[in-house]
C-alpha cells in the first residue's frame, strides 16, 4: 500500500515536474517568438549619374531616388511597428570603375537579398545575373529601356520605372485625344534620344498619328546654360524649326537635355511642344496632388526639404512593394516576396487613383502615366476610349501578345 | 364630424378619424436637412430632403471634406483640410461660429456616442487628435499608422477604430487608455470604418484593394471579405469608400467610387444583392433618420443621388456644389 502510494506520489511529482518544465519551455518559446523581430534589409544600389539640365530648377538633387527609398522604409517601419517587422536600407554607391557584380556579392554576404537598383541597363543586368546564385530579387527603379522588359528581361528584375514605350504611349494617347495627330518629331543625336524617338514612332503608328517630318538636332557640345545664352537660343530655335510641312504639335526626344527645353515659345510656327519638354510624360511630378498625392508630397518635403522627383517615386514604390509583400506574407524571403508580387493578391496603393499590379509576362509594374507641364498635371493616361480586354493600363507599353520576354526561372 | 388626432407613433403623422373610426392618415414626407460638403467649391450645400433641392449654400474654409452633425443637431462640423481646422456651423443661422483645434489636415472625424469628444484623423501627422467638444480644446493624440483616414466608434464608445491608408490597417484604440490595443491588416488603402448598430461587426472599405473587410471586433479577425464584380467594368474602377448599414443590421450600402454604383449588401450573409447606378465617383452617404432615403455624394457629376431604401431604387439627383464629398443629415 505504502509503496503503491509512494509510487503514485512519486509519479505525480514527476508529472508535475514535467508539466512545469514543459510550461517553462513553452513560455520561453512564446516569449522568444514575441521578441523575434523580422529584419527586412534592403540594398540600394546606385551609380552616380551626372545629368546636366537646361533648366536650373530641374537639376536632379544628389539623393534623388535614395530619398524616396528612405521614405518608404520609414513608411514600412511604421507598419512594421505593429507587426514586429523592422526595415533598413543599405546604400551602396558604385564608384566609376566598380563592378556591380562584386557589389552584389558583397551585399549578399551581408545577408541582403532584396535590392532596389538605380543603375543603367547594362549595370543592372550584370548585377541581376550576379545575384541569381543567391536567389536575389532586384527592383529596377531607374532604367526605362524597353529591352529590359523585352529580349533582355530577367526573372529576378521587377520594374517600377515605366518603360520608354509606356511613357511614349501615355503621351501619344493624350495628343490623339486632343486631335493633334500631325507631329513634327525632333530627335537629339545621342543614343537614348534615338531610343525615345523610336518609342514615340511606335506610339504614333499604334494610335494613328502621322509624323510629317523627323529632324535631328545635333549636339555639338558646349554648356547647357550660359550668361547670355538666351539671346542666341531665341534666334536659333525659330530657324531650326522652319520649313516644316503643316503640323499640330512638335514632339521632341531629347533625354540628354541638350536642346528640348529651348523649344517652347521659340518655334517658327506657333505650336505646342511635347515629349522631353513642354508636356512631359512621367511616373510622378512634384506638382501631383491627385488621389491623396498631396499627403505624399507633404511627407516628402517635411523629411527631405526638397521636391519629390519621379526617381524618388519609383524607388518609393519599389520599397513599398517589398513592405506590402513582407507585411502580408510575414517573410523577407525573395521567392515568397516575388510570388506574392506576381500574384493576383497585389493591389498596390501608390497615389495613382487605382491599384497597381505586375505584368506577369515581363514583371513591369502597370501604372498610369502623368502628363505634366512642370507646374500642374495636365492629364493622366490611359485616356478615355483607349480600351483593353483585361486592363486599360495595358494599352501603355508592350502588351502580352507583343512581348519578346521569356522569363527563365 | 372629423376628429384630428396626433398619432402616438409619429408626431408628424395625423390620423384621420371619423366617429372614432380610422379612415386615413395624413403624413407629410419627412423633412430633414442634409449638409453636403463640396470639396472644390469650398461650400456646404444645405438640402431639404422633402423638396429634394438645395435651399442654401454656406461658404466655408478651404477643401471641405468630412462632415458630421453634433448629437443635438445644433452644429454642423466640417473638416476644412487646407485650413488645418474643423469649422463649426450653427445650423440655425448657417454661419461658421468657431474653429476646432483639429491638428493638421483633418479629413474624417467621429463624435463619441455621448457627443462630448471628437476624434479626428490627421492624414499628415500619422495621429488621431482628441478634442473636448464643450471646451473646444485639444485633449491629446494617439500615434497610428501612415495616413490615418477612416474613423469608427463602437456603440458603447469604448473602442475607436482608425484606418491608415498606407499602413493598410484598422487600429483598435481603447478610448479610456488612449492606446492601440490591436491592429488588423486589411486590403490596400482602407478608407472608411463603421460598426453595425449592435457593435457585433466592424466593416472596413479598402479603396485600392477593392474590398470590404468584415472584422470581428472582439477577436480582431477578418471574418469575411466582400468582393465586387460588375459586368463590363474593369476591376480597377471598383473602389469602395463610404459604408452605411441600416439600424436593424440587415442591409449594408457601399459606395464604389468611380464604378458610379452603390452596392447593396445583405448584411447578415454578406452577399452582394444589387448594384445601384448613381452619379459619378460616388464617395460618402447618409441615411435620413427614418431610413427612408439614402443620400450619396457624387464627386464628378456635382450632385447627390437619392436612393429609396425600401424599393432599392435611385429616385432623384439633386445638384449641389462642385466635387461633393460628404453628407450629414439632421434628426429633425
Amino acid at each position: 500500500m505504502n509503496n503503491i502510494k509512494g509510487e503514485l506520489v512519486g509519479n505525480n511529482a514527476l508529472i508535475r515536474f514535467a508539466v512545469l518544465a514543459l510550461a517553462i519551455v513553452l513560455g520561453l518559446n512564446l516569449a522568444a517568438r514575441a521578441q523575434d523581430t523580422l529584419d527586412i534589409k534592403i540594398g540600394y544600389l546606385r551609380r552616380a549619374h551626372h545629368q546636366e539640365t537646361i533648366s536650373l530648377v530641374q537639376m536632379p538633387p544628389p539623393d534623388t531616388g535614395l530619398a524616396g527609398a528612405q521614405m518608404a522604409v520609414k513608411d514600412n517601419d511604421t507598419t512594421g511597428r505593429f507587426l514586429n517587422q523592422r526595415y533598413s536600407l543599405i546604400d551602396w554607391h558604385l564608384k566609376a570603375d566598380d563592378d556591380p557584380a562584386t557589389a552584389v556579392s558583397e551585399l549578399a554576404r551581408q545577408g541582403i537579398s532584396l535590392i532596389v537598383a538605380d543603375l543603367p541597363a547594362d549595370d543592372l543586368l550584370k548585377a541581376a545575373d550576379a545575384g541569381t546564385a543567391n536567389r536575389m530579387l532586384f527592383f529596377n527603379a531607374a532604367a526605362i529601356d524597353d529591352r529590359l522588359r523585352q529580349k533582355d528581361c530577367r526573372a529576378n528584375i521587377i520594374h517600377t520605372a515605366p518603360s520608354r514605350a509606356m511613357l511614349a504611349d501615355g503621351l501619344a494617347q493624350y495628343l490623339v485625344w486632343k486631335k493633334w495627330v500631325r507631329w513634327f518629331l525632333v530627335v537629339g543625336s545621342h543614343e537614348r534620344d534615338k531610343l525615345f524617338a523610336a518609342a514615340l514612332t511606335r506610339a504614333a503608328n499604334r494610335f494613328g498619328v502621322k509624323i510629317v517630318l523627323e529632324r535631328e538636332f545635333k549636339d555639338t557640345g558646349g554648356a547647357r546654360r550660359t550668361d547670355s545664352g538666351v539671346v542666341q537660343t531665341q534666334q536659333q530655335m525659330p530657324v531650326f524649326t522652319q520649313e516644316v510641312p503643316s503640323y499640330d504639335v512638335l514632339v521632341v526626344a531629347d533625354e540628354s537635355e541638350v536642346f528640348a527645353n529651348n523649344l517652347p515659345y521659340r518655334t517658327w510656327d506657333p505650336r505646342p511642344v511635347a515629349g522631353s519638354a513642354g508636356l512631359v510624360p512621367t511616373s510622378w511630378d512634384a506638382s501631383n496632388n491627385l488621389w491623396g498625392g498631396i499627403q505624399m508630397q507633404d511627407r516628402f518635403i517635411a523629411q527631405f526639404k526638397r521636391l519629390m522627383t519621379s526617381l524618388d517615386m519609383q524607388a518609393w514604390t519599389a520599397v513599398r512593394m517589398i513592405g506590402e509583400a513582407a507585411s502580408r506574407q510575414n517573410s523577407a524571403d525573395p521567392k515568397i516576396i516575388l510570388d506574392f508580387l506576381k500574384g493576383p493578391q497585389l493591389a498596390l496603393g501608390a497615389f495613382k487613383g487605382q491599384k497597381l499590379t505586375l505584368r506577369d509576362w515581363d514583371l513591369q509594374l502597370r501604372q498610369p502615366i502623368l502628363l505634366t507641364d512642370g507646374r500642374t498635371i495636365v492629364s493622366v493616361s490611359p485616356q478615355l476610349g483607349f480600351l483593353h480586354q483585361f486592363s486599360e493600363l495595358d494599352t501603355l507599353g508592350y502588351d502580352r501578345p507583343e512581348t519578346q520576354c521569356k522569363l527563365q526561372q | 364630424m372629423n376628429l384630428f388626432w396626433t398619432s402616438w407613433t409619429n408626431k408628424h403623422c395625423v390620423v384621420l378619424l371619423t366617429f372614432g373610426v380610422v379612415v386615413g392618415f395624413v403624413c407629410p414626407a419627412s423633412a430633414f436637412t442634409a449638409y453636403v460638403s463640396n470639396e472644390k467649391s469650398n461650400t456646404v450645400s444645405v438640402v431639404d430632403t422633402e423638396k429634394m433641392e438645395t435651399v442654401k449654400t454656406i461658404k466655408v474654409g478651404q477643401r471641405p471634406r468630412g462632415i458630421e452633425l453634433t448629437k443635438d443637431n445644433k452644429y454642423c462640423l466640417v473638416a476644412v483640410g487646407d485650413d488645418d481646422t474643423i469649422q463649426v456651423i450653427d445650423t440655425k443661422s448657417g454661419e461658421v461660429i468657431a474653429n476646432l483645434p483639429s491638428g493638421p489636415d483633418p479629413e474624417l472625424f467621429i463624435l463619441s456616442p455621448n457627443g462630448s469628444l471628437l476624434y479626428v484623423a490627421n492624414e499628415n501627422g500619422n495621429t488621431v487628435t482628441i478634442i473636448d467638444m464643450e471646451k473646444r480644446v485639444r485633449l491629446g493624440e494617439v500615434q497610428v499608422g501612415v495616413e490615418p483616414e477612416g474613423m469608427g466608434i463602437s456603440p458603447d464608445g469604448k473602442i475607436l477604430v482608425n484606418t491608415s491608408e498606407t499602413t493598410n490597417m484598422a487600429h483598435f484604440i481603447d478610448t479610456d487608455a488612449r492606446k492601440i490595443v490591436a491592429n488588423v491588416l486589411v486590403d490596400s488603402r482602407p478608407r472608411f470604418a463603421t460598426f453595425k448598430s449592435g457593435g457585433s461587426e466592424l466593416w472596413v472599405s479598402s479603396e485600392v484593394g477593392g474590398t470590404v473587410s468584415i472584422i470581428d471586433p472582439v477577436k480582431y479577425q477578418v471574418i469575411k471579405k466582400i468582393n465586387f464584380a460588375i459586368p463590363g467594368l474593369r476591376s480597377e474602377a471598383i473602389q469602395p469608400v463610404g459604408i452605411n448599414i441600416t439600424k436593424d443590421g440587415k442591409t449594408g450600402f457601399v459606395a464604389l467610387g468611380p464604378a458610379n454604383r452603390v452596392a447593396v449588401i445583405d448584411a447578415v450573409t454578406h452577399e452582394v444583392k444589387k448594384y445601384l447606378l448613381v452619379g459619378q465617383r460616388v464617395w460618402h452617404m447618409s441615411f435620413t433618420p427614418d431610413e427612408k432615403y439614402l443620400l450619396t455624394t457624387n464627386g464628378l457629376s456635382n450632385d447627390v443621388s437619392v436612393i429609396d431604401v425600401a424599393s432599392l431604387k435611385v429616385i432623384k439627383s439633386i445638384p449641389v456644389g462642385e466635387l461633393p464629398w460628404g453628407v450629414a443629415i439632421t434628426k429633425q
